[in-house]
């Protein structure tokens, strides 16, 4: 056996050896064959393959779809795409570099910035594709190169598409600003969809309705010839313009509302409560958003970003403050929807916890005397809350406040937006590892602490309130428009009626929030006296530091940086409200002399329609670093509805 | 020679893949628009390959031809449950998604085919009778028309081409392999009212791929002319205007040789073919002085089908072979085959270091 299964195993090697060398044979074969045919093409043919190569003009040109524009409710263009001419050099095809460039230049102006970006792209990338030596040219710069275009083969003007903000700094917390596609921007989006596309919405609506504003694009496939200009086109597939954006937002009263702001660091926000459509979104100080779309210098993008005063910061969506008395009438609402009866409380100008020493003090000094729920409101007395906060205890206010939609995003449709904070024993333990403190109820009652809300959601909860406790998202987009085609409004994203109170306690409530504003001891009296309509408001002051007890709040004396912050929220007519809106204006001191009056200007234009000169809005300029772009024909701006 | 050793590896084997992987990553950098996000992920594909060779060839080829009824039997089952999600989804199916791991079971049977059909001609002594044929050609068959029905055609060839080449190696005499021949003459027809149109399209094109040079053409004209247009030295690294203007269609991945062939000319382009023959005499060598059958079969199939990966693919760019959709391998950009050939590879260092000592 044992000698079978050798003479089995020597007869199969040989079996298996002998058609391993005609399988080599083979190999061999093969390979010279692939090796003659590469060497057919490459030595023998490869003069005229690479004639095939420099006339394979077949070119798959995408067509970029034109970014849709953003209008404002009544019409008028926020960003729009103008026709600007960019000179752009095919290297391969110009035969003496520095010649073309110094012929060139006797035409158009090339600057140094210009010549040294261009020679850059020139080492880094390769000679085939066309480079921009200028973007931007005038209409006499581009007439004057297409006369002389003979003379210079493998250069060419290409028409390109620059997206613009007429109304420059005024929307840039709003619209944002499209920036060119950056490294990062290559890694998370599809590379077709964005081929012949130089920019992406970076910012603001820009960025959040991206996909809807973007298009589709379209590709054309074309014979050109030698020196790549087009002979004949093959086929096409045109692209999809982008769509447009109809916002809620009224261009003239944010330009209103920003006026009112005047210097003070802060935001206004006004929402239409019927429909939830934001109506004016202004964070001051604000910026130019032209200034990023073909690439800020870094000079002036250092001096934004070092300002103390933080123009890039945009405080409407992002900005989190105490909304300090500003939270009284929601306040209200939980005790009426919890029935909660303080009775009459007596204000002596300060509260203490049961056994403590510390007091809690009543802004008022002397004190209020006796007062119910409506006079607290009123005359903004913190007692009264530091008692109702004592009672209700820091869970339920938790839980009520938070389904007034306070403590959390909005959904506004804008990126970024933070949530709120309602503090709880749970989040403090969890956020800090420590126990929560009775103290720290008292002081939230009046929405001092741990506190935060975004001017966003305190004009959300503001219209909440208008409208009786039906919520209804805020958003800047009130209609989408697809290219030729009609405007589709967009429903409401309604969010239902809140269930904890009853139109009787609205009706008190407001009641109460009109006593703010029109009655006899209303903290915002001032600006309740000469308005020709119904306001229900309630005045806010948010502390920035600390006091030390006995300490007096002298604004004075301290410096700007830390004097408190004027809240002020507001909607009209109380009857029938139009507009809810929320002030607020960083160390402006105090709520009723600083913030009530910028509210009330905001609602003045709103209801009664004062004008302004938008042309003082506008850039009277054109866009940065361009010489050539038309100026836009002003948009007509339609007489009051 | 490694007998003694405790890891066991082929080090000129070992040193030509690695040569040609980082030419791989050289030349993907050029095809994928230097994109390197792309080049990661391929070293990572490139890692993870080289650790499954390393593993297997740490397994013994007594293990191995073990084992090789059972991988076959859990490939076929895979390819099944494949084709039923696929009918269930309408529409070609070759991924498995395992939540973590997504691979084509398709791969597996390029390893097991060959170790099933070894298996079986080396339970009788060679060359084999006509039962044994009968149940070799079955293996080979069954698989391919599963993978057949995925659709993918490349990778039915190259598993039935593994197949019978263990086949051919076993000492299958001319006259049959004579009659196959022409029995594939006759039965051509069949086979081609089975293919797909692109399918059809693809070979009709090869024989004049002028005739349409914007539809099924297209592929075949822009690679020549990017061949052609390398020259003896080619146009540079990053510089082939076919390659960087994308006139060469999925030149990462299948039409890669064609790139290279533009950029580096004909001395890279057979500086390349150099490597890949040095890679092919090794494995022939090793199956030539295997220690037993099964092992000397295996090997040897894996060597030539390597080979024949390699035909196939040039012989696509260069204009003399049909468009199939077989990868350019170890260079061109994709995981799954990359991971099957390592494991070939892996199998063939294991069949080199368990050699005996003597004859």
């Amino acid at each position: 056996m044992a000698e079978l299964a050798i003479r089995d195993y020597l007869r199969e090697t040989s079996i298996i050896q002998s058609r391993l060398i005609t399988a080599l044979v083979v190999v061999v074969i093969g390979t010279l064959a692939l090796v003659a045919r590469l060497a057919y093409l490459q030595v023998v043919n490869h003069s005229h393959y690479a004639t095939l190569s420099l006339n394979n003009r077949i070119h798959l040109i995408p067509l970029p779809p034109v970014r849709g524009t953003v209008y404002d409710r009544n019409g008028v263009v926020l960003a729009q795409n103008f026709p600007v001419y960019n000179l752009e050099v095919t290297p391969d095809q110009v035969e003496v570099m520095a010649q073309t460039v110094d012929e060139l230049a006797q035409l158009i102006r090339v600057g140094d910035d210009d010549l040294a970006a261009f020679e850059r792209k020139l080492e880094q990338r390769p000679g085939f594709e066309p480079q921009v030596l200028r973007y931007n040219l005038a209409d006499d710069e581009a007439a004057r190169f297409s006369i002389n275009q003979y003379r210079f083969p493998g250069v060419r003007l290409q028409a390109r598409l620059q997206r613009y903000y007429p109304y420059r700094a005024l929307t840039s917390h709003v619209v944002g600003y499209v920036g060119r596609i950056s490294e990062a921007d290559l890694g998370r989006i599809d590379r077709t969809s964005y081929r012949g596309t130089d920019y992406i919405g970076k910012l603001g609506l820009e960025a959040h309705y991206e996909r809807t504003l973007l298009g589709k694009v379209g590709f054309e496939q074309v014979e050109t010839n030698a020196h790549g200009r087009v002979v004949r086109q093959l086929s096409r597939t045109p692209p999809v313009a982008g769509k447009n954006l109809h916002l809620s937002l009224d261009i003239r009263l944010q330009h209103a509302a920003t006026e009112a702001l005047g210097e003070y660091r802060g935001a206004v926000v006004a929402i239409e409560p019927a429909t939830g459509g934001i109506l004016a979104f202004v964070s001051n100080p604000s910026y130019d958003p032209n200034l990023f779309v073909n690439g800020i210098d870094a000079a002036a993008y250092g001096e934004l970003r070092n300002s103390t005063d933080r123009p890039l910061l945009n405080r409407a969506l992002n900005g989190r403050y105490a909304p300090g008395s500003t939270i009284k009438p929601i306040m209200g609402l939980v005790q009426l929807g919890e029935d909660e009866n303080l009775g009459e409380v007596f204000c002596p100008g300060w509260y203490k916890l049961p056994n403590r020493s510390r007091p809690y003090r009543d802004w008022k000094r002397g004190g209020h005397g006796k007062v119910g729920l409506t006079e607290a409101i009123e005359q903004s007395c913190d007692v009264y809350f530091y008692r109702l906060a004592r009672a209700l205890g820091i869970e339920r206010m938790h839980a009520k406040l938070t389904e007034f939609g306070l403590g959390n995003a909005t959904g506004v449709d804008l990126d970024g937006e933070p949530d709120g904070l309602i503090p709880s024993p749970a989040w403090k333990s969890a956020a800090r590892g420590e126990p929560w403190y009775p103290g720290e109820t008292i002081i939230a009652g009046i929405g001092q602490g741990y506190m935060l809300v975004t001017p966003l959601q305190l004009a959300a909860v503001t219209a909440t309130v208008a409208n009786r406790g039906h919520r209804i998202t805020p958003r800047l987009l009130a209609s989408l428009q697809s290219p030729r085609a009609l405007i589709e409004p967009l429903a409401a994203d309604d969010q239902g009626q809140l269930e904890a109170n009853t139109p009787a306690d609205y009706q008190r409530i407001i009641e109460n929030m009109v006593g703010v504003v029109h009655g006899k001891r209303g903290t915002a009296r001032a600006i309740g006296k000469t308005a020709r309509y119904t306001i229900a408001g309630k005045t806010g002051t948010a502390q920035v530091i600390g006091l030390a007890p006995g300490q007096k709040y002298d604004a004075e004396s301290i410096p700007e940086k830390f004097r408190d912050h004027a809240l002020f929220i507001a909607f009209a007519p109380a009857e029938d409200p139009k507009i809810a809106v929320a002030v607020i204006a960083e160390n402006g001191g105090g709520g009723s002399r600083t913030a009530a009056p910028i509210a009330r200007q905001v609602l003045d234009y709103y209801l009664l329609g004062r004008h302004f000169d938008m042309d003082d809005a506008m850039a009277d300029e054109p866009p940065p670093g361009n010489t050539g772009l038309r100026v836009p024909t002003r948009p007509v701006i339609p007489g009051w509805l | 020679m490694n007998e003694t050793s405790e890891f066991n590896v082929d080090v000129p084997l070992l040193g030509a893949l690695l040569l040609l992987c980082a030419g791989s990553l050289a030349i993907l950098y050029s095809a994928g628009g230097e994109d390197l996000g792309l080049l990661g992920r391929q070293s990572v594909r490139i890692g993870a390959a080289l650790a499954v060779m390393l593993v297997l060839a740490q397994i013994a080829p007594a293990s191995l031809a073990r084992w090789s009824p059972y991988v076959f039997g859990a490939g076929l089952v895979l390819l099944l449950l494949v084709l039923g999600i696929g009918i269930v989804g309408k529409g070609a199916q070759r991924w498995l998604d395992l939540g973590i791991l997504r691979f084509q079971p398709a791969e597996i049977m390029k390893l097991a085919v060959p170790m099933m059909v070894a298996w079986i001609l080396t339970r009788t002594p060679l060359p084999p009778r006509i039962r044994d044929l009968a149940v070799a050609m079955a293996v080979v068959l069954v698989p391919v028309a599963l993978v057949v029905l995925q659709p993918d055609l490349g990778t039915a060839v190259l598993i039935g081409v593994s197949g019978v080449l263990v086949i051919f190696l076993a000492g299958l005499r001319w006259r049959y392999i004579l009659s196959v021949v022409l029995l594939v003459a006759a039965t051509t027809p069949v086979l081609w009212s089975m293919l797909h149109d692109y399918q059809r399209r693809r070979i009709v094109t090869l024989f004049d791929p002028w005739a349409d040079p914007l539809g099924a053409g297209y592929h075949t004209i822009q690679s020549i002319i990017a061949v052609g247009s390398g020259g003896t030295y080619g146009k540079g690294w990053l510089n082939g205007s076919q390659s960087q203007l994308e006139f060469i269609p999925e030149r990462s991945t299948d039409f890669i040789y064609a790139v290279f062939a533009e950029e580096f000319g004909l001395i890279g382009g057979l500086t390349l073919v150099a490597l890949y023959m040095f890679i092919i005499a090794r494995s022939l060598m090793i199956s030539f002085y295997a220690r037993d059958t099964y092992s000397r079969l295996l090997s040897g199939s894996l060597a030539l089908t390597f080979f024949f990966y390699l035909f196939v693919n040039i012989g696509m760019v260069a204009g003399i072979l049909p468009v199939v959709g077989v990868p350019l391998p170890l260079v061109s950009y994709g995981g799954t085959s990359m991971v099957t050939l390592m494991a070939g590879f892996g199998i063939l260092m294991s069949i080199q270091s368990h050699r005996p000592l003597m004859q």
